[in-house]
């Protein structure tokens, strides 16, 4: 019965909080404005730069959420060893991707921030991946590690404008224009090849970490990649295991973002759904020293998947008139309502209302 | 079944025939009629014809999983697509044309008409340029001539039509040819299939020597 009347992002916020709480992260609510200063020093951190921002009523400038993240670093306090685990359910202001225009997106998440280890970002990653199965079970898991993909890009080059270009053609998937980029500022064969096969993998974790191997001699992309191998070792053995892949084409920003980095998709939606990622740079531009990862997912987006089109808005329309009694019209609705059908009373048609049966007792009356 | 969107034209026409050199035909799209989708459930393929500035938002939304749009366009609207492949065909460049007198006085703001304000802003942005942008949605080679504008940023394949109306090109700001693109969720759920299209298609590229 519940799950006729809820809609699909309703029934994955039960779901997920559920979820979050048997792992131990506790609820964290919060306001829906924030210091707009916040935003303006870690602007690249957020997914669109633009926020909306006024005056409240005692002068100080304040924005509506455009992003959880920031505002929880800013709440949490630092505890040697410890970390803090929440998750939220929040709405957040910003301008879509697809419309460019400003939209209200229903989003969960969590962050686990703290002295991370691996366990941590395991079970991050496989609440993650569990998350997406809580929605759909057809989903894809898309992992790639930005300390693999930095390493790679400071042996080919140290020229920052070049580091920036070819990340943006690393996400596109684009090797044509890579190979000339690389071309046009005299990156070494090795390097190029390197860069080259990095755009080319994808596919399942074992495969990828194979052909991942000999492009990570360097000392920071070994170190990188001991970590990736540990955690595709420890997510194939759950039962999620075939639905995750590695795929370098998820980047996000160096100055943020300095490990693990992950994007989900459903079958059915043409976008993620879910990001996330380890930002240890962000922490520390902060002015935190503990490491943090987390990820949210964006609900609104699950309105796409709902497949079930209602033929009625109504069950049964009940009409009548002055000549019924009250009593008349509770008794009809009550039958009528018995096995958990809809009913509404009106006087006249509604001429939108698109009902299954009307049940006219206006010949019933006095 | 995988989704094409293909350009309506010229163009579209000969990407199609890259289609079918690939293996993936679909006869029923040389028929001569007014029909828009087609589709061989054999070779598990549907093309549609849109409008080529149209191809980059049907395969972002999902609507088309693949599909074939210029560097223009992609560079122009920046869709959250892959670019899977360089097709190699459709070239032109993206190009700064003025009347045939032109000299850029840096001291005045420099007038640009322009169909592709994006692709216009970033270029002068990236030279420190101060600019007005005019934007036009056709003829644009008069805007010049009539003192609309002092250049304009367009499109030069021959460079005929600049020619005719006595404009120059100034500078070239990037070549611009057809682009196989994918939608991203589509590459996760459909990765077999569009991973052996482009391999199809690679095949059929002719590079310039």
């Amino acid at each position: 019965m519940i799950n006729n009347i809820l809609k699909n992002e309703e029934k994955a916020i039960f779901a997920l909080r559920a979820l979050y709480k048997q792992y131990g992260y506790l609820s964290f609510k919060m306001s829906k404005f924030e210091e707009y200063d916040l935003y303006v020093q870690n602007k690249d951190f957020l997914v669109s730069d633009r926020v909306i921002a006024f005056n409240d009523t005692d002068g100080r400038f304040l924005a509506l959420k455009p992003d959880v993240t920031l505002s929880i670093i800013k709440n949490t306090v630092e505890e040697m060893g410890c970390k803090q685990k929440v998750f939220y359910n929040e709405n957040v202001y910003r301008v879509s991707g697809s419309t460019h225009q400003f939209k209200e997106i229903m989003q969960t998440g969590l962050e686990c921030i703290g002295d991370i280890d691996i366990y941590d970002r395991f079970e991050v990653l496989y609440l993650a991946a569990k998350s997406l199965a809580e929605v759909s079970d057809d989903f894809a898991l898309d992992i790639s590690h930005m300390g693999i993909i930095s390493s790679i890009l400071d042996e080919a080059s140290d020229n920052e404008i070049f580091k920036k270009e070819i990340i943006k053609l690393i996400a596109e998937k684009n090797s044509h224009e890579a190979r000339a980029l690389c071309k046009k500022y005299g990156i070494s064969d090795n390097a190029e090849n390197a860069l080259l096969s990095l755009i080319s993998m994808y596919g399942d974790m074992g495969t990828v970490l194979e052909k991942l191997l000999p492009l990570c001699e360097g000392k920071g992309a070994k170190d990188a990649y001991n970590q990736l191998s540990t955690l595709c070792e420890l997510l194939s053995k759950t039962e999620l295991g075939d639905k995750i892949r590695l795929d370098f084409s998820v980047v996000n920003d160096m100055n943020y973002y300095n490990g693990i980095v992950f994007k989900g998709f459903l079958n059915g939606i043409p976008e993620d759904i879910l990001s996330g990622g380890e930002y240890g740079t962000l922490m520390s531009r902060m002015g935190r020293k503990s490491d943090a990862i987390g990820f949210a997912l964006y609900l609104d987006l699950l309105e796409a998947l709902d497949a079930s089109k209602t033929e009625y808005d109504v069950d049964y329309l009940l009409l009548y008139n002055d000549n019924n009694t009250i009593e008349q019209i509770i008794v009809k609705r009550d039958e009528l309502s018995r096995n958990g059908n809809s009913v509404v009373a009106q006087r006249a048609i509604p001429s939108k209302l698109r009902y299954r049966e009307l049940v006219d007792i206006t010949g019933e009356g006095k | 079944m995988i989704n094409v969107a293909l350009p309506k034209g010229r163009l579209g026409e000969k990407v199609y025939q890259m289609f079918e050199r690939a293996g993936y035909e679909c006869p029923s799209i040389k028929e001569n009629n007014r029909k828009l989708i087609f589709e061989n459930a054999e070779k598990g393929i549907r093309y549609f014809w849109v409008k080529p500035s149209d191809v980059s938002i049907y395969v972002e939304r999902g609507a088309a999983d693949i599909g074939v749009a210029g560097k223009d366009i992609l560079l122009e609207y920046s869709p959250e697509v892959y670019e899977l492949l360089d097709l190699n065909i459709g070239k032109c460049r993206m190009a700064v044309a003025g009347k045939k007198d032109f000299y850029d006085d840096n001291q005045r703001t420099l007038r640009v008409a322009t169909k592709f304000v994006n692709i216009a802003k970033s270029y002068y942005a990236s030279k420190c340029r101060d600019i007005d942008i005019i934007k036009l949605n056709g003829s644009i080679e008069i805007a010049p001539i009539l003192g609309l504008s002092d250049v304009i940023v367009d499109i030069v394949e021959t460079g005929t039509t600049l020619k005719e109306n006595d404009l120059d090109i100034v500078e070239t700001i990037v070549p611009i040819s057809a682009r196989l693109i994918s939608n991203k969720a589509s590459f996760k759920f459909k990765t077999e299939e569009i991973e052996k299209i482009v391999e199809g298609m690679k095949a059929q590229v002719k590079f310039d020597d």
